[in-house]
């Protein structure tokens, strides 16, 4: 059994987190009125603060034995939204995955990945939605990381989390770029552990 | 369970080219999967080789070796998989990465670029302001068939002003012959080439 990830000392907060936090566009009333959008993409349009980002994750889970990073390209629910939003797990997994020497899982919408699948259901604000990983992607006992680029009401994050314990590997930690806290998706997360960078209220 | 078609390689299309002794593992562990998404199409799945993080690792070691030196400024990634390879490099070369998406994904102002499939009409966008002109840009997917989305990336990066110093995918068809397509005809042949699983192409200016 591995050990719990050590929380490291919040008592100076690293410096790159100001540049990654300052590079998140916020886009008022996508997709809809009153949502605040948090656009990542001029994070990655500065190879320096992607590259933060990105190292940010790795100092915390290099030599944690960790042989899985999963990401979802999925729709995300926001609570009071009719369509959900896009995860972008796909942009950030894998560089994370390459750099500690695991394997990238990616979890999708149903029919995009071949081959033999298993799917998690999970609601939505209106209506539900369906997350699948390939057979076989994890063996049993392994432990993976779920990298996000943002955690809402962690929906998508409890759907990753159910379809790898399905698959009976063990879900070590979430790790998000962004936590929007007011939605309580920690909360809904329980016992599996939560690591972001930045907030936004 | 589908029975598991291993990739056939095309060694014997290389005479006298030095392999890469990478490649094997690489073609190997992309999985043919047998009508997929529709019956007759014999799909190439890229996931079974981001399970093995040595042969992951060997791809993106491959592209970066190509293009660390090639000033590239931004590499253009193409939804959903260019998104798996594409930041991976762009890191590693000191790049920006500019995700290519589907209509609608993108939060903010776009400019579009329509394209045809075989049936029917798909669109990709990008980002206003994403790319500076004269930028030199690399377009990343993992796999070009007809070439079609490829075009629409190559077109949507030189409407914004960028240069497309090349294109690169892991897996192209080798019956796909870049030069003779009519898709590619109008941008500078110079700066296209495609690294077909086994076989890289330079199309360059001879």
């Amino acid at each position: 059994m591995a050990a719990p990830i050590e929380e490291k000392d919040q008592a100076t907060q690293d410096p790159r987190k100001e540049g990654i936090a300052s590079s998140i566009r916020v886009v008022p009333h996508v997709p809809k009125g009153g949502i605040m959008f948090q656009d990542i993409t001029p994070l990655l349009l500065d190879p320096k603060v992607f590259k933060d980002t990105v190292d940010l994750f790795i100092e915390r889970y290099t030599g944690k034995d960790i042989s899985a990073v999963a990401g979802t390209k999925m729709c995300r629910a926001l609570r009071i939204l009719e369509e959900g939003i896009e995860a972008r797990g796909f942009i950030f997994g894998p560089p994370i995955a390459l750099a500690i020497g695991a394997k990238f899982i990616p979890l999708r919408k149903p029919r995009k990945l071949p081959g033999e699948v298993i799917s998690e259901e999970y609601v939505l604000e209106y209506g539900r939605d369906c997350l699948e990983m390939h057979v076989g992607a994890v063996q049993q006992g392994e432990h993976v990381l779920v990298v996000d680029d943002l955690i809402a009401t962690g929906g998508t994050l409890c759907a990753a989390i159910s379809l790898l314990e399905r698959a009976g590997a063990k879900v070590v930690e979430c790790a998000c770029v962004i936590e929007l806290p007011e939605l309580k998706g920690r909360e809904r997360l329980k016992v599996t552990p939560l690591y972001v960078l930045v907030e936004s209220h | 369970m589908k029975e598991e078609i291993k990739s056939k390689m095309v060694e014997k299309e290389i005479n006298g080219t030095i392999e890469d002794p990478r490649l094997k593992a690489i073609t190997s562990s992309i999985r043919v999967v047998p009508d997929f998404p529709k019956p007759g199409i014999m799909f190439n799945d890229i996931t079974t080789l981001l399970l093995q993080p040595k042969v992951f690792k060997d791809v993106i070691d491959m592209f970066v070796e190509r293009y660390k030196g090639m000033r590239i400024d931004a590499v253009a990634g193409i939804e959903a998989r260019g998104f798996i390879f594409g930041p991976p490099v762009a890191l590693e070369i000191e790049a920006k990465f500019i995700p290519l998406r589907k209509p609608k994904k993108l939060p903010g102002e776009v400019i579009s670029e329509k394209y045809v499939l075989e049936y029917g009409k798909d669109c990709l966008e990008m980002h206003v302001g994403a790319l500076e002109a004269h930028e030199r840009v690399l377009i990343i997917d993992d796999f070009v068939a007809t070439g079609g989305t490829m075009s629409a990336a190559i077109r949507l990066i030189e409407r914004a002003g960028g240069e497309v110093v090349e294109c690169a995918c892991l897996l192209g068809l080798p019956k796909f012959k870049v030069r003779t397509s009519p898709l590619f005809q109008k941008i500078s042949l110079a700066s296209i080439c495609f690294f077909m699983y086994m076989l890289p192409l330079s199309l360059g200016i001879a």
